[in-house]
């Protein structure tokens, strides 16, 4: 397949890059990684008429220590995400996660500030940036603002990033004693994930003291399972705590129904992986 | 149209493409580069696997304009003065291939698994191929041949 | 690390490292998408996204004015001159088909068919105008059920009156080949066993991984037409028929083609049109499809629902076999669509020598995509119904799979075997094969962990799923394929031209698209001519080059195309003889012809048959009346079938919390009888092992409500990678056939035909204890769950079930004759519903 014929521009800095995004062109995307763009374009369920590729712009790139947190460039692939060991000791599920998504290849190009902004439900970066408590810091024509991540995803495809905005870098507050597991659960490994969970835990010995769950696929955007939370708090990280508390992982959930399962049927999966999520954090 | 220069299997190009043109596309029509094959719209077969600076990617999701500036490897840049490539030979060696549709992507990510990890187990093989579809050989045999260039493998 | 292969003594079993590959592995392959040509126009298709509707109207006028676009057509333009696709098998005289467009004229039956064609400078173009085509359709209710369809309620062509295709029928007791099925079964009923069940064989897609592609060059003497096909040959043919074409004049060319299974056995719309396009345009056309395309449009699999009863006496003797096949056809009869139930119709008994034998098979028209061959065709199905029947009677009777396969299969000894479908089977070895499977997989202690599972209440069950299988390979004699109804003939074709420099080519007139036939038929013609297995040139795929042939399905290539080629061969020696005699001043009785060279016995005076050619291509000295060629053409028609079988036996682990599924062992021996080259014949099945275990847990092409296939890319459309399968420990058994020289029996389908049965048998022996008796497939993580969820030991709460067949849930289940549990005779598949599970554990 190939794309509708659009405009392309390759900025080489953030002000030409929103000047970019400020011109009078019909649609427009912003090119990060493509990954999942491109399929898109290619599908022709999107036919913008000026494409803004990123690539050129500096200082989106890499993984920096700034003091209580990591700060990560919009344009960092999710390969260079996974194989970051300051990613690995102050945020696991996020190195976890970025693992896991789709398939080596699209691990060297697609980018975390791509997948972000492109908020697929089913995607596996949402989650854990909730269960870090991330915030992203977004660029306009009038400056920076930073929005929690809590308040980023909005719905299905869409956040906080507007129109004529763009998603510079990801703050992750360091959880450097923080234990993640990111458990994914597909059909096929190079699927979407059905049902995922983000798991970043805190213990004092066997006792459960802090809990971060949030949910891949379990509602139009990722989601924190705060009744799972609640639950686990002073709780012993023993399978059948652990799981009780699990049991509550539906509550609050608006999963969808397709091919790989009903609603239910996700309802329960949560449940299990959420127990199985927060006993891998632990053991990790 | 954009201007764009980029270094394909060690010679340099310069050309005027339309900014919506795959990278494939351009190897496939414009380079004659026709070992790279498109075999899915969604990226997830793996079929037109290159390196795109030493690194894999399917180059069915990137447009040509992006390789400007980078140098590509493709399945006809691997062989050298008649020389296969260790991971062609061995592909040949284990029967790794039936119809060969997928085999050039399968081998540019092989190469590049191994690059990663230079001696897998055989799940870490499997999972590093996760990105490839194979409709012939149930993977055995690729799995095999792939196995048999990690280090420590007893060839 | 280049490796030296020494010439072995004998090239037939030698597991040669294939000369294809060369081309492949560097990226010099020859696939039709790689055509370019000069003044070349490309076609994008314009495709309906209603399954059923009236097309009012189609306005092409923008697209006419996009830029670079020479033409658009709509089904108005060429409803003359398209003619009508063929369907070449009618399985009854009085079959119903309706006319089959390659572009829709007045109505849709599937969403994908083609509605428009472009053509265009640049695909690209073609795929900007493609927008620009505005149709207006009324859209009609579909029928997408194929049990629904059986009732006429709603038609998928209005015109045609019924959606039933035919009826076919076999019965034992009318064929002679056996005794009435209706009186086992009252007999079971009333003192045995009855095992009744519908089984679903899910819609599942080809997905060969080179998309289709055409090129049709129309400027020289002859249309030259590339094609992505198995069957260059039927299409030239068929190219001829549709479009008035002479056939001379026709040149089909299948370069390297990028896999098929089946699904490119076929003439297809896309070849119709690009011809016609490219005669109108005068240059050269290209026509390559997307993957949506192809999952969209490509004809696809299987599709059938099967309602069988199994008899058998309360010993677990099988007296009779009943089935019920209702067969999807989808919206059109391909080439062989209707045929594709029938041809497992004659294998519904496996590897089993029970008396009665009955199967009724209903052809419905639907409104999806037509189905047509896919590997195995037929015959996976057929293996599928009495492989689970034999897990289910097992279970039944509380004796293990394999016991109650043994008492029911035919010994050794006891070969050749007619069977209830009055097929013979030549050769077996059915303990053998099982005897070294079941070591080979470590069946007892498997069993033995299985039980340690189930006595823990292993969150992780362990399932064992036995599949022994046998299969109708060589399509086919023709005199078979004349008495089915067949309109084509099953023979292949071979040519062996001698070249002055001592080289050979050889012609054949299969059309392998990666199955290694130029490696293969090497080694035969090496071992026969005594050249060397370089020296040797198979060619193949064009109809110039090759003339003759019935092209590669059906397990045939080497069984009936190899026969072929061995059969030129001899000729070859044979022409060279009195030739060779004349050079050699000798009688041509005392000529010996081994390892290349005709020796006058008893002396040392001998002549190759390299300098044999030469002296031919010379002709200085030939022998009075003489003519100067070695070439030769052999025709073989196969007298009967072949008939490999084997054990499988696989290991699950059924996570009983997510449903999840995980492949663990998976072990079989096959008896594909003699082997020219182990190395492609484990390839193959390795390949087949893939797509029937994939047919157990992962493929489905699943439409909505409205028509719309769900499962239109590889995003839905599930093929496992290399994360989601493991190794495979494979290994033979040979018995020779006794039906053809070489003693070979096909393999090109083997695996696939057992595999499927043996993944599902696992999953449901994993679940046994637990009330799960049947899983539909694929056995998703989701379905396995329900099954769970739905069985006595699930204790499920509603809203934990989730409702309709997707839950995962067999339709019928065992109604047991008061024989084994005392329940009353009455009780048919109603009483043995979901609600009855709950009293079993």
């Amino acid at each position: 397949m190939i794309s509708a014929a659009f405009d392309y521009v390759t900025p080489e800095s953030m002000d030409d890059a929103l000047a970019a995004l400020s011109s009078d062109a019909e649609e427009i995307k912003v090119l990060a990684g493509g990954q999942s763009l491109i399929p898109v374009l290619r599908l022709r369920l999107a036919a913008p008429t000026l494409i803004v590729d990123l690539a050129r712009v500096p200082g989106l790139v890499g993984v920096r220590d700034d003091g209580d947190a990591l700060v990560i460039g919009a344009m960092t692939t999710h390969a260079d995400v996974a194989s970051d060991s300051m990613v690995g000791e102050h945020a696991g599920v996020l190195s976890k996660a970025a693992k896991s998504v789709a398939d080596p290849q699209v691990r060297h190009l697609g980018t975390l500030g791509g997948a972000l902004v492109h908020a697929d439900p089913a995607g596996d970066l949402p989650a854990p940036l909730l269960a870090l408590d991330g915030e992203l810091v977004i660029a306009g024509a009038d400056g920076e603002r930073t929005v929690p991540a809590s308040d980023f995803f909005e719905d299905l495809f869409s956040t906080s990033v507007g129109e004529r905005e763009i998603l510079k870098e990801i703050r992750i507050p360091k959880h450097t004693s923080w234990k993640g597991h990111y458990e994914k659960f597909t059909r096929v490994a190079q699927q979407w994930s059905i049902v995922a969970v983000a798991a970043n835990v805190r213990t004092d010995g066997e006792t459960i003291t802090e809990a971060k769950i949030a949910f891949t696929n379990m509602g139009s955007t990722a989601l924190r399972a705060t009744a799972v939370e609640a639950a686990l708090l002073g709780k012993e990280a023993t399978p059948d705590a652990v799981s009780s508390a699990a049991a509550r992982a539906a509550e609050g959930t608006n999963p969808p129904s397709d091919t790989n399962g009903d609603a239910a049927y996700r309802r329960h999966l949560a449940t299990v992986l959420t127990g199985r999520a927060v006993l891998s954090a632990v053991a990790s | 149209m954009t201007r764009i220069s980029v270094t394909v299997d060690g010679t340099s190009y310069q050309d005027e493409v339309e900014p919506r043109m795959l990278l494939v596309h351009y190897l496939r029509e414009r380079l004659g580069k026709t070992g790279t094959v498109v075999g899915c719209d969604t990226s997830n077969c793996g079929a037109c696997t290159v390196h795109l600076d030493s690194k894999s990617v399917k180059s069915c999701t990137v447009f040509a304009v992006q390789a400007d500036g980078r140098d590509v490897t493709t399945i006809e840049g691997l062989a050298h003065d008649g020389e296969l490539h260790p991971m062609q030979q061995a592909f040949h060696e284990n029967h790794a291939l039936q119809c060969g549709f997928c085999t050039p992507g399968m081998i540019m990510q092989s190469i590049d698994l191994l690059r990663e990890n230079p001696s897998p187990t055989e799940h870490e093989v499997r999972e590093g191929l996760e990105g490839n579809l194979c409709r012939c050989t149930g993977y055995h045999n690729i799995v095999k041949a792939v196995m048999s260039l990690g280090e420590g493998a007893s060839v | 690390m280049t490796v030296t292969e020494e010439r072995p003594a004998s090239e037939v079993g030698a597991p040669r490292r294939r000369k294809e590959d060369q081309r492949l592995i560097t990226g010099r392959t020859r696939w039709t998408d790689n055509m370019q040509l000069p003044g070349m126009l490309h076609l994008a298709m314009v495709r309906s996204p209603f399954a059923h509707a009236t097309i009012t109207s189609v306005d092409t006028s923008a697209a006419l004015s996009s830029p670079g676009v020479a033409a658009v057509y709509s089904g108005a333009d060429l409803a003359e001159e398209q003619g009508a696709l063929p369907n070449a098998w009618s399985i009854i005289p009085d079959q119903v088909a309706p006319s089959h467009p390659s572009i829709a004229v007045d109505t849709v039956a599937f969403s994908g068919e083609i509605v428009a064609v472009i053509v265009a400078r640049s695909a690209a173009e073609a795929r900007d105008a493609v927008e620009l085509v505005d149709v207006e359709y009324d859209e009609l209710p579909p029928v997408l059920d194929s049990r629904a369809a059986a009732t006429d309620d709603v038609l998928a062509h209005l015109d045609l009156g019924t959606n039933v295709s035919a009826v076919w029928i076999f019965d034992s007791a009318e064929a002679g080949t056996g005794s009435d099925v209706e009186q086992a079964i009252s007999t079971a009923r009333t003192g045995g066993v009855l095992i009744e069940r519908e089984l679903r064989q899910q819609r599942l897609i080809p997905a060969f991984m080179e998309p289709r592609s055409i090129v049709v060059d129309p400027t020289g003497e002859q249309l030259t037409v590339w094609t992505s096909t198995q069957v260059p040959h039927f299409v030239r043919v068929f190219i001829a028929l549709v479009l008035g074409i002479p056939e001379s004049k026709i040149r089909v060319i299948a370069p390297d083609v990028g896999g098929g299974f089946g699904g490119k056995l076929q003439f297809t719309p896309e070849e119709v049109l690009t011809v016609i396009a490219a005669r109108h345009a005068g240059k050269p056309c290209k026509y390559t499809e997307t993957r949506s395309e192809s999952l969209q449009a490509a004809h696809h699999g299987r599709d059938q629902w099967q309602k069988l009863t199994l008899a058998a006496t309360k010993e677990g003797e099988v007296t009779g076999l009943k089935i019920e096949l209702v067969a999807d056809m989808g919206a059109y009869l391909g080439l062989v669509t209707s045929a594709i139930p029938i041809l497992g119709a004659f294998m519904y008994n496996g590897i089993y020598k029970f008396p009665a034998y009955h199967l009724q098979c209903t052809n419905v028209f639907t409104n999806k995509a037509w189905t047509d061959a896919y590997r195995g065709a037929g015959r996976p199905e057929a293996t599928f119904a009495i492989e689970r029947l034999m897990d289910e009677l097992a279970a039944e009777l509380g004796v293990d799979p394999l016991e109650i396969r043994e008492k029911n299969w035919i010994k050794h000894d006891e070969f050749p075997y007619m069977t209830v479908c009055g097929l013979e089977y030549d050769t077996g070895n059915y303990e053998a094969a099982t005897e070294q499977a079941r070591q080979a997989f470590g069946y007892d202690e498997l069993r033995a962990e299985q039980r340690r599972r189930r006595e823990a209440g292993d969150p992780v069950q362990l399932g064992i799923g036995v599949s022994t299988f046998t299969e109708m390979c060589g399509l086919a004699p023709s005199r078979w394929l004349g008495s089915q109804g067949y309109v084509g003939g099953g023979w292949e074709h071979a040519s062996i031209r001698m070249l002055p420099t001592g080289k050979v080519e050889v012609i054949t007139g299969t059309s392998p698209h990666g199955q290694g036939h130029e490696t293969a038929w090497s080694q035969i013609v090496a071992d026969r001519l005594g050249m060397p297995f370089d020296d040797i040139e198979v060619l193949h795929g064009d109809t110039q080059i090759a003339p003759r042939g019935l092209d590669s399905y059906g397990s045939r290539s080497l069984v009936v195309g190899g026969m072929a080629v061995l059969a030129a061969a001899d000729k070859v020696i044979e022409k060279a003889r009195p030739i060779a005699a004349h050079l050699l001043e000798a009688n041509p009785d005392d000529l010996e012809f081994a390892a290349g060279r005709f020796g006058v016995k008893g002396t040392e005076a001998g002549l190759g048959l390299g300098e044999v050619a030469f002296a031919v291509f010379q002709a200085h000295n030939m022998p009075a009346g003489t003519e100067p060629s070695l070439d030769s053409d052999a025709t073989f028609d196969p007298e009967t079938f072949s008939f490999p079988h084997g054990t499988h036996l696989c290991a699950v682990e059924v996570d009983t919390e997510t449903g999840g599924t995980k492949l663990r062992n998976y072990t079989c021996v096959d008896d594909v009888g003699n082997v020219v080259n182990p190395l492609i014949v484990e390839g193959q099945v390795h390949g087949g092992l893939a797509q029937g275990i994939s047919q157990a847990l992962f493929e489905e092409a699943v439409y909505d409500d409205a028509g719309t296939l769900v499962t239109g890319s590889f995003v839905d459309y599930l093929v496992p990678s290399a994360a989601d399968l493991p190794s495979f420990v494979t290994s033979r058994t040979e018995t020779p056939s006794s039906t053809n020289p070489l003693g070979v029996k096909g393999v090109g389908e083997a695996g696939t035909i057992a595999s499927t049965p043996a993944v599902v048998n696992a999953v449901v022996d994993a679940l046994r204890h637990l009330g799960v008796d049947d899983i539909v497939m694929p056995c998703t993580p989701h379905r396995v769950w329900s099954a769970i969820q739905h069985s006595s030991a699930g204790a499920a709460t509603p809203a934990d079930n989730p409702a309709g067949d997707d839950a995962g849930l067999p339709s019928h289940n065992a109604a047991v004759s008061e024989g084994s549990t005392g329940e009353s005779p009455g009780e048919g598949p109603e009483a043995g519903g979901n609600d009855s599970r709950g009293g079993l554990s």
